[in-house]
């Protein structure tokens, strides 16, 4: 069978997708189209499927229906353009390895079997890890680096992979507020260079000043698009119920309580 | 010394040994893995569960055929972890009772199969229950062949597949992302520890065996900080193990092979949780109690500043039994400490006050200092 394109034009297309652990649907029925060149945030409350969105994207978790696609092609075509940056909490820290080893690990895809990482794996691993001002850290043990260090080398890892499409699971929970900066400053030069970004974000604050294209998410598709037509105090609220403070009429956020 | 030579000599010395080292390598290298995956009971589960395919094997093949008992000890052990795979996977169970199940139920069956064997009385089956703690002294040179074509394959594959199961190990969903098979590669390692399993067997028994996966890869973890020495340490320290612990049943006639090896290796681990730089329960011992120390001169030192910025006079002399009363606990120490640092002065007390003659006064080194310590923490609050 040969692959035909479908929706080229589109950095990810995601169409018709379902997503079960068990028998409640984690994610339905989602369509999702993001352009090139945008850094895109997903957010919704807990147990929303945000990070099963990306999951599923990368064929980590099963589907039940729909299909994805990146530059008009499944995932298994397009894996050399696609980087991840997985949630910090995901691994062990206490791994036996060093800053440098772990964005080297980022290269094991393009190395392919039976190859071992050399010289010119670790010079673009050192190259990634100046890049998110890391350099100094590159022979620590990972597990004395502190969380937002971490989460630079994760970036790190991604940045090696030289991709077009970023997907990018919460990298700014938990993280200090030089390292948020850092890490945003980051993935604003990397959207400048024409690259696309997909970020799982949980601060609903920085929505605004970060993305430039939003998916919230429930579930089901609550709302996707620019970010300025569609982060609205309507889209929010049918996003999360009552439970979070709603945007009032200047657009900032306020602790209004839910249903004044 | 001539004993010695003479018992390196001997033939079976000569095959307890090798065997011994080739159960070492395997294990050291293979149980890195394990432990780091977090699977360290899946081993205990596995050669459990090697007893039943021990008997059938023996069943099988009626006669006490290495090759086939071998065969069949892998079959169970890697049965046993798949039905706790499927255990888990499909039911609430969580792995800690999956493994539980698995290994106990597999067990059983393998005793009640030993004892049916031990009744048909059949002359062959001496010594088939050897195989619950082993008997290296019955190790032919045929069986150490074996050993080490079985280790000799497992390492090859760890050679050969290094990065991946290292990235498996470390990150499996990233490993995914990257297309690397990584069902299959956790199903690759996990048949590999099963072959350690089936190696150890005859050395140490389906019951110590988990001991021989975990403990050199936790000794080694003590000391390395990259998987590459971890593993080449683990290995040194599973041969090393496995060797002293041959030659000191050889030595001491009587003694059984398999628990001294397990009781060397456990001696590395011990030495290893208490003493290795950093990781060592010691070195965390002592810097917590420096921590501990050290948050206590800070207090006592802040203490002295609240105290002269109350009542407004830098030089403010504060009596030992305020700051006593104050901490709850004797400050003496602690003043004296600081004193040494140049951070107060045990001064004269103001001619006219009654109470003692000598009193603590802040210095500006010490003003300073506390301020240091106070602007730190409030900076770390905010």
């Amino acid at each position: 069978m040969t692959l035909s394109l479908h929706e080229p034009d589109l950095a990810l297309h995601v169409e018709d997708l379902t997503v079960s652990y068990q028998s409640k649907p984690v994610l339905w029925d989602i369509d999702f189209d993001v352009p090139p060149g945008v850094m895109a945030g997903i957010v919704g409350p807990n147990g929303a499927g945000k990070s099963t969105l990306i999951k599923s994207v990368l064929g980590l978790v099963p589907v039940v229906a729909g299909h994805v696609r990146l530059f008009g092609l499944p995932y298994k075509a397009r894996r050399r353009r696609v980087g991840y940056v997985p949630q910090r909490s995901s691994v062990d820290w206490d791994f036996p390895t060093t800053a440098l080893d772990v964005v080297t690990m980022g290269l094991y895809g393009r190395l392919g079997w039976l190859k071992r990482p050399g010289r010119r794996e670790r010079d673009e691993a050192m190259a990634a890890l100046e890049q998110v001002g890391m350099a100094d850290f590159a022979r620590r043990q990972i597990s004395q680096l502190s969380g937002g260090q971490q989460q630079r080398v994760f970036l790190a890892r991604a940045l090696v992979q030289q991709a077009d499409v970023y997907f990018l699971d919460e990298p700014m929970a938990g993280v200090d507020a030089t390292t948020e900066r850092a890490i945003v400053d980051i993935l604003r030069r990397l959207r400048d260079d024409g690259k696309t970004l997909i970020v799982v974000h949980h601060d609903l604050q920085t929505v605004r000043s970060y993305f430039d294209w939003l998916l919230i998410l429930n579930v089901r598709v609550i709302a996707q698009g620019p970010v300025h037509e569609i982060y609205t105090a309507d889209n929010l609220k049918r996003a999360y119920g009552g439970q979070i403070a709603l945007l009032d009429e200047t657009g900032f956020l306020s602790n209004q309580a839910s249903g004044s | 010394m001539t004993g010695f030579l003479a018992l390196l000599q001997d033939y079976t010395i000569q095959n307890v040994v090798a065997g011994a080292a080739l159960l070492g390598l395997i294990s050291g290298v293979l149980g890195s893995f394990a432990v780091l995956r977090q699977q360290s009971l899946l081993g205990d589960t596995m050669s459990h569960s090697a007893l039943p395919g021990v008997c059938l094997g023996f069943i099988i093949a009626g006669t006490r055929h290495m090759g086939s008992i071998l065969l069949g000890a892998l079959a169970t052990g890697a049965l046993a972890a798949l039905v706790m795979l499927l255990l888990t996977r499909m039911s609430r169970l969580k792995t800690d009772a999956g493994l539980g199940i698995a290994l106990s139920v597999f067990f059983a069956l393998g005793v009640v199969l030993l004892t049916h064997i031990q009744g048909m009385n059949n002359a062959a089956q001496g010594g088939l229950d050897a195989f619950l703690f082993g008997q290296a002294a019955a190790t032919l040179r045929s069986d150490v062949w074996i050993m080490g074509a079985i280790t000799a394959a497992a390492l090859t594959l760890v050679a050969a597949l290094w990065k991946e199961f290292k990235l498996v190990t470390f990150d499996p969903e990233f490993a995914a992302s990257l297309g690397m098979p990584v069902v299959w590669l956790e199903v690759l390692l996990t048949v590999m520890i099963a072959l350690a399993v089936v190696v150890g067997l005859q050395m140490v028994g389906v019951v110590l065996m988990a001991a021989m996966v975990i403990a050199p890869a936790v000794a080694a973890r003590q000391w390395s900080h990259r998987l590459e020495d971890m593993v080449w340490l683990a290995a040194a320290i599973g041969v090393a193990g496995g060797v002293f612990g041959a030659l000191l049943s050889a030595l001491s006639r009587g003694l059984a092979t398999g628990p001294l090896i397990i009781l060397s290796v456990s001696a590395v681990v011990l030495v290893s949780i208490t003493l290795a730089p950093g990781r060592g329960l010691i070195w965390a011992a002592l810097r917590l109690w420096r921590g501990r120390r050290r948050l206590r001169d800070q207090q006592v030192l802040t203490t002295l500043y609240r105290l002269a910025a109350h009542h407004e006079d830098p030089v403010y002399r504060s009596e030992q039994g305020m700051l006593d009363t104050y901490h709850g606990l004797g400050t003496r120490a602690a003043l004296r400490k600081l004193e040494r640092r140049g951070l107060v002065e045990w001064g004269e007390a103001p001619p006219a006050e009654p109470g003692p003659e000598r009193r603590w006064v802040l210095t500006p080194a010490g003003i300073a200092e506390a301020e240091r310590i106070l602007a730190s923490l409030n900076g770390e609050e905010a």
